[in-house]
């Protein structure tokens, strides 16, 4: 078994760790860089609670490998708030209880702010077909989806 | 769920790939890794070495050249769901992408993945058959290319030899008056399909149909060319009569089992009715109706 020393950029800092070639990406982030806020729901890559931009695009970071992202950019939900001010889908989530239990949210919100970063004026059926990967036990769709809504007028009018 | 224990290769060449692959009886070629990485969760799948192709540069080209389309290794779902050549001339190929599991996914998935990893219930395989698709592959002894409707050989397994790569899905560029549509019943998004059909067809002159080629998802060990379906609606008008006896002849090629998605008289009739469909939006869009 190979053990590889990966650096990669995480919310905008240089991280580096030695990993096991089988460390999961969502467990370095987890366990070894401590940031929880991605959560490890089906881990059978069907749930989405582990979503986080891999270069920008939302990826379930239970089915790519740790080392795979040696040399590449993650943001997780951690890296949304900007000096203490939401970023709009927080926001958005917070305006519309777009969440209860809070379980899927971060997934939710990492898929939210990439789909606004590719189209900036969704339709309901767009955001529904964006968020199919990431799924609400509590079936809180409606508000999600007025959420993703909510941050997409706030980032229109230039927050 | 971990993974058991392996090495890890990332090599910045094929060559490098495949002198990798023959040394490592035992290696698995990770691309996507969207159905490997949960295998190996499940401890279904225990490679001794992984050999990561995603850091060869310029795998990832979608391009149309003599009189085909050259997809290479690295290319994801999602860069096939965005393409113009892709929704303009493969509309069948846009249509199965899009039903792949979900966005998430589909960021990572490849096609050539898809088709290497040969599981009867993923999508791609029957679009290549219904396309005539060519799989090039590389391996120590150099490059060959395999017919898609040769490659399928048995549950999981292809006609790839275990130190070659798939690096390269050719599919011919249909000629004017050809069509081809990929319908896929599936409980919820992400799921594999209950059974699914893809039909490509080509119109002559007279409205006869001058090439028909047609899959079947989830219809069998192995994905399913329906070859008598698509000899006897060659040299016909796609009417109603002759698309149905057609639906007919592929479920008799199908062999669909009872699981938990439904038992295998439903999925046998599916078939048919998805056959049906198919065929017609193939003909629509052969005809030049109903957009893409």
């Amino acid at each position: 078994m190979s053990t590889h020393q990966v650096k990669l950029k995480v919310n905008g800092a240089e991280r580096s760790a030695e990993v096991e070639s089988r460390l999961l990406l969502v467990h370095l982030i987890r366990e070894v860089l401590g940031l929880t806020g991605t959560h490890i729901g089906c881990d059978t890559t069907h749930c989405g609670a582990c979503t986080v931009l891999l270069n920008g695009k939302p990826v379930k970071s239970c089915t790519v490998f740790a080392v795979q992202a040696d040399g590449q950019d993650v943001m997780t939900v951690e890296g949304l708030e900007q000096d203490g001010k939401f970023h709009p889908v927080q926001e958005g989530f917070r305006e519309e209880h777009g969440l209860q239990c809070g379980y899927c949210t971060p997934g939710m919100l990492m898929t939210g702010t990439a789909l606004l970063k590719e189209n900036s004026n969704p339709s309901e059926l767009d955001i529904r077909k964006a968020i199919s990967g990431n799924l609400c036990r509590c079936t809180g769709y409606v508000n999600i989806v007025k959420s993703i809504q909510y941050a997409a007028n706030k980032l229109r009018q230039g927050a | 769920m971990i993974p058991g224990k392996f090495d890890y290769f990332a090599p910045q060449t094929l060559d490098e790939a495949v002198s990798l692959l023959s040394k490592n009886p035992d290696a698995k070629i990770l691309s996507g890794g969207q159905s490997l990485i949960p295998l190996m969760k499940l401890r279904f799948a225990s490679p001794a070495v992984l050999i990561d192709i995603n850091r060869i540069p310029n795998l990832d080209y979608i391009q149309e050249a003599d009189g085909s389309l050259r997809i290479g290794a690295l290319v994801r779902e999602a860069d096939l769901e965005k393409s113009d050549v892709i929704k303009k001339k493969f509309p069948i190929v846009f249509d199965t992408a899009q039903v792949i599991a979900d966005p998430l996914v589909r960021n990572r998935a490849t096609i050539c993945g898809n088709v290497a990893h040969a599981d009867p219930a993923n999508d791609h395989p029957a679009t290549m058959i219904a396309l005539n698709a060519q799989f090039v592959t590389k391996g120590p002894k150099g490059q060959r290319t395999v017919a898609a409707q040769d490659f399928f050989t048995g549950l999981f397994t292809t006609a790839l030899e275990a130190d070659e790569i798939l690096t390269e899905i050719r599919i011919p560029t249909p000629p004017e008056r050809s069509g081809g549509a990929y319908i896929k019943l599936e409980r919820k998004v992400g799921d594999f399909a209950t059974a699914a059909v893809a039909a490509q067809l080509t119109l002559d002159a007279s409205g006869n149909c001058s090439y028909v080629g047609i899959g079947l998802t989830n219809a069998g060990l192995t994905p399913v060319n329906a070859r008598k379906a698509s000899q006897f609606l060659t040299g016909k008008k796609p009417d109603a009569k002759n698309i149905a006896e057609a639906a007919k002849l592929a479920v008799e090629e199908s062999e669909p089992r009872a699981d938990f998605r439904g038992p295998a008289e439903y999925k046998r009739d599916l078939i048919r009715v998805l056959t049906i469909r198919a065929l017609n939006r193939a003909v629509e869009r052969a005809s030049g109706k109903g957009g893409n």
